[in-house]
């Protein structure tokens, strides 16, 4: 029986990360739904944008309220973890506090846990606050009903009764300091130090009491919310980094080239093609490639690892011209379209062992061909992700689809397409007169 | 009026067994809109001003394809790229400027997998060495402390990073630079790109235009400096619907140069 607590605690741990590497495997199998594509250039550049926007939130603090309260979550995520650590050292082999014998790097330890554990807090209240009272905007977008709006704020609660456990854990503790031999005296309290006379006079039954609950409800809540976040918008956590790395190296304003085309252009303009030659053998049955994206097997794995990174801030939707002016487009829902799309896909390859259609598709079904219609491919949305989403590319795979899969542009664009075609230009004046300009007063 | 100007074709010059210091790529806008056409002829002034030996493809010119690549058909992209790299490449073509951000954009990125490799620079960057080099004066003149604001166009800034080139030049007007709340890397689009200067808008309680114009009339210039020709077009049309064309003018930052110096 006196091992029965590290049992517990080992087969919560197991099945806790057991569970995250299972639905985490399905997240891989789901990108891989998406084409292939090589990423293999721009090294150095990538690196450099993994630490400067990933690790160094340099877009996030370009709105300095919500930036710099992210930082205060983002860096106490990542440093409580070691915190983490030492509690599942604790849990699996009965010590506690295994790593109080470090000393004073201990109390430095304790205390800046301590203190990231009040900024988490203060950040995540002030992060509840702008979505539910101050209701910015962007929370509250055609998007963002239902359960993406309740996923948000179960995150922010999440984090709120983690941090207090851990304070109160703490606060328990240093009274038990002292009383009981099986907690060592040790780490420093700058912040349960203010909590703790609340347990003053408490029996010491008690105090191990609250001390022991804090502790477990604390280490069971983590491995929760680890499982919490394949099913919540909260993968970014993870996603970013991998995200940020895989994020577009190139000019913003230069678009992909589409290689199918060019090789049948160029066979189009080479005066020695034989017009009547018959395929090569191989190429015979070869399906001919599908110009631009209808559904995300189509996109690119980039592409829909960008949708499971999305945390749904807004900020690209808030940077939207067309948003702005009423427009039923909006990046954030073009990420998020294709995330569901993505896990509607998903679910069908794990009942049927393979894609068997359903009727569906992310074109229609999920994005509008108004929302696709509306852009003005300004970049806006792809400069104000904070994790190097870019919404553009999936519009432009969507456009292509339709224009040059189903012809299905919008009168006024065929009507300048075809001036193109015909005489150089998108409206109807004749390339003769290209240099009139120069006759004229 | 001084006397017009000769524009050189490139079929001219080879005639002649000349090669051109700069390729002036004009544009489908800077060829045939009225108002695209006085930039035209404004930054033609100020590269004879300045003494470049250019010239224009005339009518070898073709549209990039920018509209139709953002429309969805690489196909007519496609199509016109390789048609005007085959020209350019004859023509042996090293270095190009424009006036128009998206013709810019363009050849300067998507061009280049396509057998198309230029030294492209937008027209604003081009001023801006002409007056490095102390080829091109530019002075105060008409424009000296008046307010100023400038719409970044996306594809210049956004789309390539070029933020400052024209704001230097603006600021050799001796203007007063003012900054619109939405500028440079965070700058609105001002509603023309990704071919929606050839259709009609999605529904919608507003035309980007007009958030954008309200936004620069926010600043309470005299003049509007755009740096493209359909932003020029747009903010114009914005401020036309704001009824305010007889207090704020939209001009080019090329035409505000060749204008302060009465060129």
């Amino acid at each position: 029986m006196e091992y029965l607590p590290n049992i517990l605690f080992f087969i919560l741990l197991a099945a806790g990360i057991g569970y995250f590497t299972f639905n985490i495997r399905e997240v891989i199998r789901n990108i891989k739904i998406g084409r292939e594509i090589d990423a293999s250039d721009h090294k150095k550049e990538r690196w450099n944008n993994v630490m400067r926007i990933a690790l160094g939130q340099s877009k996030m603090v370009v709105r300095p309220v919500s930036g710099i309260m992210h930082i205060f979550v983002y860096v106490g995520f990542i440093i409580i973890n070691i915190e983490v650590l030492e509690i599942i050292i604790d849990g699996i082999f009965g010590t506690h506090r295994i790593l109080s014998f470090l000393g004073p790097v201990y109390d430095i330890l304790i205390a800046s846990f301590e203190i990231l554990a009040l900024l988490v807090l203060v950040g995540v209240i002030v992060f509840w606050i702008r979505r539910n009272i101050q209701k910015l905007r962007r929370f509250w977008a055609r998007e963002m009903k239902g359960w993406p709006k309740d996923d948000a704020n179960y995150i922010l609660y999440f984090e709120m009764v983690l941090m207090v456990l851990f304070l109160t854990m703490n606060a328990a503790d240093l009274q038990l300091q002292g009383i009981n031999p099986h907690y060592v005296e040790a780490g420093a309290f700058p912040i349960s130090g203010l909590i703790s006379p609340l347990f003053d006079g408490l029996s010491e039954a008690t105090l191990i009491a609250i001390e022991r609950s804090a502790w477990w409800l604390h280490i069971i809540g983590i491995l929760v919310f680890l499982n919490y976040l394949y099913f919540s918008k909260h993968l970014h956590i993870i996603l970013a980094f991998p995200n940020v790395y895989f994020g577009k190296v190139v000019p913003k304003g230069k678009f992909k080239n589409l290689e199918s085309v060019t090789n049948e252009v160029k066979l189009m303009m080479d005066p020695n093609a034989d017009p009547f030659a018959a395929p090569a053998e191989d190429e015979a049955d070869a399906e001919p490639d599908k110009f631009g994206a209808s559904d995300v097997m189509d996109l690119s794995r980039i592409q829909l690892l960008n949708a499971y990174t999305c945390t749904e801030c807004g900020r690209c939707t808030s940077e939207c011209p067309a948003n702005l002016t009423g427009k039923k487009l909006s990046p954030r829902k073009i990420m998020m379209d294709t995330r569901d799309r993505i896990e509607e896909v998903g679910k069908n390859i794990s009942k049927n062992g393979e894609f068997k259609p359903d009727g569906k598709q992310l074109l229609d079904d999920y994005i509008l061909r108004e929302e696709l219609w509306a852009c003005t491919t300004c970049n806006a949305c792809v400069e104000a992700c904070p994790v190097s989403i870019d919404p553009l590319s999936i519009i432009m795979d969507m456009r292509q689809y339709l224009v040059m899969e189903q012809s299905a542009a919008p009168n006024e664009l065929n009507v300048a397409m075809t001036n193109i075609e015909n005489n150089g230009a998108p409206w109807p004046y004749n390339q003769m007169d290209r240099l009139n300009w120069n006759d004229e007063a | 009026m001084s006397e017009p100007i000769k524009v050189p074709t490139m079929a001219e010059y080879m005639a002649e067994g000349k090669k051109p210091e700069v390729l002036f790529w004009v544009g489908c806008s800077g060829s045939f809109d009225d108002r695209a056409k006085k930039i035209t002829k404004a930054f033609v002034k100020l590269l004879h001003n300045a003494k470049v030996d250019f010239a224009v493809l005339g009518t070898e010119e073709s549209c990039t394809g920018d509209p139709a690549k953002r429309a969805g058909n690489e196909f007519l992209f496609q199509m016109q790229a390789m048609t005007n790299i085959e020209v350019l490449n004859g023509y042996e073509i090293k270095k190009i400027v424009t006036a128009c951000p998206h013709c810019f954009n363009t050849i300067k990125n998507e061009y280049p997998e396509l057998g198309g490799n230029y030294d492209i620079v937008h027209h604003t960057q081009f001023l801006k060495s002409l007056l490095d080099e102390g080829r091109l004066k530019v002075e105060g003149g008409k424009f000296k402390g008046k307010k100023i604001t400038f719409h970044d166009p996306c594809y210049l800034g956004r789309a390539n990073g070029e933020y400052e080139a024209p704001r230097d030049l603006l600021r050799k007007l001796e203007v007063e630079l003012v900054e619109m709340r939405r500028c440079k890397s965070r700058g609105l689009c001002c509603g023309a790109g990704g071919a929606q200067m050839f259709k009609e808008p999605e529904e919608g309680q507003k035309d980007v235009n007009i958030e954008r114009t309200e936004e620069a009339l926010e600043t309470q210039p005299s003049v509007i400096a755009a740096a493209c020709p359909f932003c020029n077009t747009m903010m114009t049309d914005g401020v036309k619907g704001k009824e305010k064309e007889n207090d704020v003018a939209v001009m080019d930052v090329a035409e505000m140069i060749a204008n302060a110096e009465d060129l």
